[in-house]
């Protein structure tokens, strides 16, 4: 079992389960390091083996993962579907791991239940990254939003950022705002009445003063917004396809939206995109869905390189 | 009812050996009683919604010939974080105390989460409290919160 190490020290040896484990400071100095990993393709990984268990679907963060740990020069093993591993024959998480970490050198985990990854951190001596437990957490999703913020805007206090969509369930707008309470921002909640932020996040913000209204209407944020973040409303989490049916299209963002409330803002989505934003903003300045997708590589190798403990050569 | 009038060190002094515990928020009294489990040894008296100076209405539980032990008392300080023990033996209170509320609960709840982890596997759950009046404290694994309301005691 690893050892609790102090919060503020560096990140070699440590897990990556949740945003709640890090602090202001920490945040910076990794923002500050993972910038340095942008177009960084030195073999500094070689003969490091990451151990990638996929027992939920997904493809963006798998695929930028693996390449992250090839450009850095080490190799991936693992499964994406829960069916081809043991799991389906009765096997616990905890036991899974206990066996995985002899082949791998690092642990990459995405599971549906909320929760996996802090149980198989605490399974192993190897340091696990969480990719995604249930609807909790998401952290390298978390570090690339802010690094993309921070590479648009230049800082990460005192922006006006609009949350837009689906508050309800996104566990990447509920991570991120909660990780922004670090910092010094006006928030702008906007979604329809069936899909607002949950009240224990509303009590976060208060709880830790940090500025925000609630609203259904997009208009309703302020004209001089710097950062639009706006994400998809999810099918999978509507039970009654007519509630679904109601929402699924309350905010088309397109470019004469984003003209009418005017300044220079930067346009951000987690992917994929349905229809919340129309592809007539992708030429727009201030998109940056497709930088977020690049910096997620960026970001991937820096939390890769640091949890094993290797710093650039 | 009880009336106010009445001694509560009377009470203490006429139980011979066992547990009082007092100062329950009123109407937790079952509550403690299901905790405490229905097999008593002695005789159990439970007094409810009395008159307290401190607290309003309280309630207060005795336990014959039955010595509480701390993973009771940590229970029971989830659902009445005031409440006060008074160890008797001999009719003497030998010990006399109020739980000091914990940082971190293990093995005493279950996760109100269904899809949380610890609802599958065999591990031991573990909350780390957050906010004692009113009780919140956040699951260590799914990290929902939980609050007092919701608590489901193992």
């Amino acid at each position: 079992m690893k050892a609790d190490r102090p919060m503020g020290t560096a990140l070699a040896g440590r897990d990556m389960i949740s945003m709640r484990d890090y602090g202001r400071e920490e945040l910076l100095a990794f923002l500050d390091e993972a910038a340095a990993f942008e177009d960084y393709q030195q073999p500094i990984l070689a003969g490091r083996v990451l151990g990638s268990l996929f027992f939920e679907p997904s493809t963006r963060t798998q695929l930028s993962f693996s390449s992250a740990m090839q450009r850095l020069g080490g190799s991936t093993i693992g499964f994406s579907d829960a069916r081809v591993s043991s799991t389906s024959k009765g096997e616990s998480l905890s036991d899974t791991i206990r066996v995985v970490e002899n082949y791998c050198d690092i642990i990459l985990i995405r599971h549906p239940r909320e929760g996996a990854a802090r149980l198989a951190a605490e399974s192993t001596d190897l340091p696990v990254i969480n990719a995604g437990d249930g609807t909790n957490q998401h952290p390298s999703q978390t570090l690339l939003d802010l690094y993309t913020i921070r590479q648009t805007r230049g800082r990460l206090d005192n922006l006006k950022i609009a949350f837009i969509g689906d508050l309800k369930y996104s566990r990447t707008v509920h991570s991120l705002i909660e990780t922004l309470t670090h910092f010094d921002n006006r928030l702008y909640l906007v979604s329809p009445a069936s899909l607002r932020m949950p009240a224990e996040f509303i009590e976060d913000l208060e709880d830790r003063g940090t500025e925000y209204s609630e609203d259904e209407d997009f208009f309703s944020i302020a004209s001089d917004v710097d950062v639009l973040y706006t994400t998809r409303i999810q099918q999978e989490r509507f039970p009654d396809p007519i509630e679904y049916e109601k929402v699924k299209d309350a905010y088309h963002i397109d470019r004469a939206a984003v003209e009418k409330i005017g300044g220079n803002v930067t346009i951000m989505h987690p992917l994929p995109r349905v229809n919340e934003i129309s592809t007539d903003l992708d030429s727009h300045p201030g998109a940056a869905y497709f930088a977020q997708a690049k910096n997620g590589l960026t970001v991937r190798k820096a939390i890769l390189s640091q949890l094993l403990g290797v710093s650039r050569g | 009812m009880v009336r106010q009038s009445e001694d509560p060190s009377i009470k203490v002094s006429a139980l011979a050996q066992g547990t009082v515990i007092d100062h329950l928020t009123a109407g937790s009294a079952l509550r403690v009683i299901e905790i405490l489990g229905i097999a008593f040894e002695g005789a159990v008296t439970i007094g409810m919604n009395l008159e307290s100076a401190k607290m309003g209405h309280k309630d207060i539980i005795k336990i014959e010939r039955r010595e509480i032990t701390p993973k009771e008392v940590a229970k029971i300080a989830l659902v009445s974080p005031k409440a006060t023990f008074s160890i008797i033996r001999e009719y003497q209170v030998v010990e006399k105390f109020s739980p000091t509320p914990p940082r971190v609960i293990e093995g005493l709840l279950r996760c109100k989460n269904p899809s949380c982890i610890s609802r599958e596997e065999r591990v031991t759950t573990k909350f780390i409290v957050m906010r004692m009046d009113p009780l919140a404290m956040r699951c260590h694994y799914c990290e929902r919160t939980l609050r007092k309301e919701e608590i489901d005691l193992l």
